[in-house]
């Protein structure tokens, strides 16, 4: 058994549990701080302290492991305004993140949010990236982000990071990727009708010719 | 006793099947498994699929689909009393008053919103009823893929021949037909919004295999391709300034004189007040059912996967189908115990990793369907008695995740794999160097509400899309489907909800319909506490549930 301080309340639970079912299994039933509970959503981040350091941690409820003396409490909502943006109207570059959010060039380069990310993205690195007008390196760097906040809790400079990866994410993606020919052409054929004919056949079928048009499917390679 | 020493996350005893795991590698990587033919495949489905335990499921005993066989878990919610009272809801104050009213906020609420806003619904005119946050759904989880027939070598045609042989040919055709269509359309439109999908540097899509794919169809956003969608939908629903209540449920829904759906009862999770939103149409958008752990299983999904969708739907008479199926995925993480039912996405096996037993034989194809790849692992445990044992008494069979890197260079995994990387380095283990241990884990809710091509119910006014509905994938879901099918078919509900509450003239709402579930409970003799939907799973403690005090 570990002891634990739930906003500094002390229960004792079983050492292998998350922090996560530890909650629960001392009595809290989640509305908040709870969602996915496999890693994605960025919902159940919580703040932590262990015996004998003085350093503030950061993880996922669902994914770390009580520790004996753990003091915790969680953060069930980063406070800040989503600014709207319209793509349609915007070009792909990094001067359109800085318009939307100009707080970034005041980063002192302190590097206490990638400290604090439980997904170990460079957040500091990316906010430079995006300062140098690297849109590329910003996505890449940052494409395992589950906006959970926790950078932007911890900022002096006061960035909501999450907010302005998102909005590199999708300016990339929007503009500087490739279309796909093939997909274009797909769409085209298929507004056209062209496989409507064998998808009516296929349905008046009966199910024993199905099931041999199904087992004749060549499988690719 | 089990030796319990831990090395590089793995206790000692596991260490030595490891061993037979690395020794028959080699030979392996020459070799795979033959496929099963459809006969085998029936054979072992009925002896090892948990849907065939006939003790696992009851006919219900009320509603539209009166003696249906379904699992316990779902018949007890069916079988339950409404959360609401009739005369503890005062519906002449209307709260809401909107055209289009969608009921979870995942991939098909946020689809529906999105695509009835550009259908011409104002954003004030659309509000979204989310039980947590928005986006917090299976959606937003979902590792793999999304199919759809864009290659040149590919076409819908033989989408819909996979889609229906992996349904076991007892698909609705007409969905399946809209599926595999309106695919490349959808994949399209998530291109158009900024997706980041994998391409070669030319733009081509990378496209691998699933399970019962004959073509290599399955787009991907590296193992993120749900959180990528999502938080891509959740950003323009938010730019587009669409209404939204987080934190609240919809508990029951609304009728008219006519019988049509207008609208629902909602709750505020946290102050417990009720409010009554009005709407032209409804859409039912709530997911699936994961959290009811049917047959005691764990799961891979989402916090608030209760099934609430189809509580709603059943009470005012809206017909269900296939809910005797339920898809547990072949592989979940079967250790270590804290991320014990998590999904193992189907892209590991899809890059080349063979499940192989203690003595590091393969048993089966690594890419059946996933009933039948179930089944075989569950054979292998627990006929044959080649699994795996956990300090927890579980069971399961490794995935040879070393192998890709082997197949496809190293660095292969961190790159395409990184979301499971991560999760299995934070126990310690390296899944470039050792295998996982896995076992099926609930994962899909393969029936639901049975909707028309326009995505209508059985109920006038009131629309459904996603995990919530049946017949698209009949009682078995092929991997990569499940984005695609609350893409295709939240687009159409999304139109067809903007088009019916253009038209839609509607009455006073009511909760006559719950007065009659009653009734109809009472006569079917079912004396219950049980109330639903449930909305939250229960996972507190079984001790403090047992000393707890309903005084504050």
């Amino acid at each position: 058994m570990a002891t634990i301080y739930i906003m500094g309340k002390a229960y004792k639970v079983p050492n292998t549990l998350t922090i996560m079912k530890a909650i629960e299994y001392v009595g809290y039933r989640f509305v908040r701080s709870c969602g996915c509970r496999g890693g994605f959503c960025g919902a159940c981040t919580t703040f932590y302290r262990v015996k004998n350091d003085y350093k503030l941690h950061v993880d996922l409820a669902c994914q770390k492991r009580v520790e004996d003396g753990i003091y915790i409490v969680q953060l069930p909502f980063m406070p800040a305004e989503k600014p709207r943006w319209d793509l349609d109207k915007m070009k792909p570059a990094t001067d359109e993140v800085i318009r939307v959010f100009p707080e970034i060039t005041r980063c002192l380069s302190c590097n206490v949010c990638a400290q604090a990310c439980p997904q170990d993205i460079e957040v500091m690195r990316t906010i430079q990236a995006l300062r140098r007008g690297d849109l590329e390196d910003a996505v890449n760097l940052t494409f395992d982000c589950i906006s959970c906040g926790a950078c932007s809790m911890r900022c002096p400079a006061e960035i909501t990071h999450y907010q302005v990866f998102q909005l590199a994410r999708r300016l990339y993606g929007k503009y500087e990727t490739i279309p796909a020919k093939h997909l274009i052409e797909r769409v085209k054929e298929i507004e056209e009708g062209k496989f409507d004919d064998e998808v009516s056949k296929l349905m008046d079928t009966n199910v024993e010719e199905l099931k041999e048009l199904y087992k004749k499917r060549e499988i690719e390679k | 006793m089990k030796k319990t020493e831990i090395v590089e996350g793995y206790l000692e005893y596991m260490r030595e099947s490891i061993e037979a795991v690395e020794k028959t590698r080699e030979k392996r990587l020459k070799e795979t498994f033959p496929l099963m033919s459809l006969e085998e495949r029936e054979e072992i489905l009925e002896k090892f699929h948990p849907d065939y335990k006939a003790e696992a499921k009851r006919p219900v005993k009320v509603g539209p689909n009166k003696g249906d066989l379904m699992p316990h878990e779902v018949a007890d919610l069916l079988e339950a009393h409404p959360l609401v009272k009739p005369r503890d809801v005062d519906l002449s104050k209307v709260d809401f008053d909107v055209d289009v009213l969608i009921i979870g906020g995942g991939g098909a609420g946020m689809t529906a919103a999105l695509w009835a806003n550009y259908t011409g619904v104002d954003a004030e005119n659309i509000l979204i009823v989310q039980k947590l946050r928005l986006g917090d759904s299976n959606s937003i989880m979902s590792q793999g893929g999304i199919q759809a027939a864009d290659k040149p070598n590919d076409s819908p045609v033989l989408h819909f021949l996979d889609v229906m042989g992996g349904g076991h040919f007892t698909n609705d055709q007409k969905l399946a037909r809209r599926l595999v269509l309106d695919g490349p359309m959808l994949i399209k439109w998530h291109e158009d919004l900024g997706v980041i999908y994998d391409k070669e540097s030319d733009g081509t899509m990378v496209t691998i295999h699933g399970g019962g794919t004959c073509r290599k169809r399955m787009h991907s956003a590296r193992d993120y391709t749900g959180l990528e969608i999502v938080r891509s939908l959740k950003d323009d629903v938010l730019n587009k300034n669409i209404s939204i209540l987080e934190f609240t449920s919809a508990v029951e829904l609304l009728i008219d004189e006519s019988k049509q759906v207008v609208g629902a009862v909602l709750y505020n999770m946290e102050t417990q007040e009720y409010y009554v939103a009005r709407a032209k149409s409804t859409v039912l958008t709530t997911g699936g059912f994961g959290r009811l752990h049917v047959q005691g299983f764990p799961t891979t999904n989402h916090y608030g996967a209760t099934a609430d969708g189809i509580v709603l739907a059943y009470r005012v008479g809206a017909e269900l189908r296939d809910l005797d199926s339920v898809q547990y995925h072949p592989t979940g993480a079967a250790y270590p115990e804290q991320i014990v039912g998590l999904l193992v996405t189907e892209k590991v096996r899809g890059l080349g990793a063979q499940p192989v037993n203690k003595n590091g034989e393969q048993f089966v194809y690594p890419r059946e369907p996933r009933d039948v790849e179930a089944s075989a692992i569950i054979r292998e445990c627990y006929e044959r008695n080649n699994g795996i044992e956990t300090p927890t008494g579980m069971r399961g069979v490794w995935l040879d995740s070393p192998m890709i890197d082997i197949l496809h260079g190293e660095g292969t995994i961190a790159k395409r794999l990184p979301a499971m990387l991560r999760q299995y380095k934070r126990f310690d283990i390296d899944m470039t160097r050792d295998p996982i241990l896995v076992f099926p884990t609930l994962h899909f809710q393969n029936g639901g509400i049975i909707i028309k091509e326009n995505t209508e119910t059985t109920i006038q006014g009131l629309f459904a899309s996603g995990e919530v509905t049946g017949g698209t994938h009949g009682k078995n879901r092929l991997m990569g489907n499940s984005i695609l099918d609350y893409s295709v078919f939240g687009r159409i509900t999304g139109i067809n909800a903007a088009k019916h509450a253009k038209k839609a003239k509607i009455g006073k709402p009511t909760l006559d319909h719950v007065t009659k579930y009653e009734k109809m409970l009472k006569e079917a003799g079912i004396e219950t506490d049980r109330k639903a939907p449930i909305l939250l799973p229960e996972y507190r403690g079984e001790k403090v549930l047992s000393r707890a005090l309903d005084i504050f």
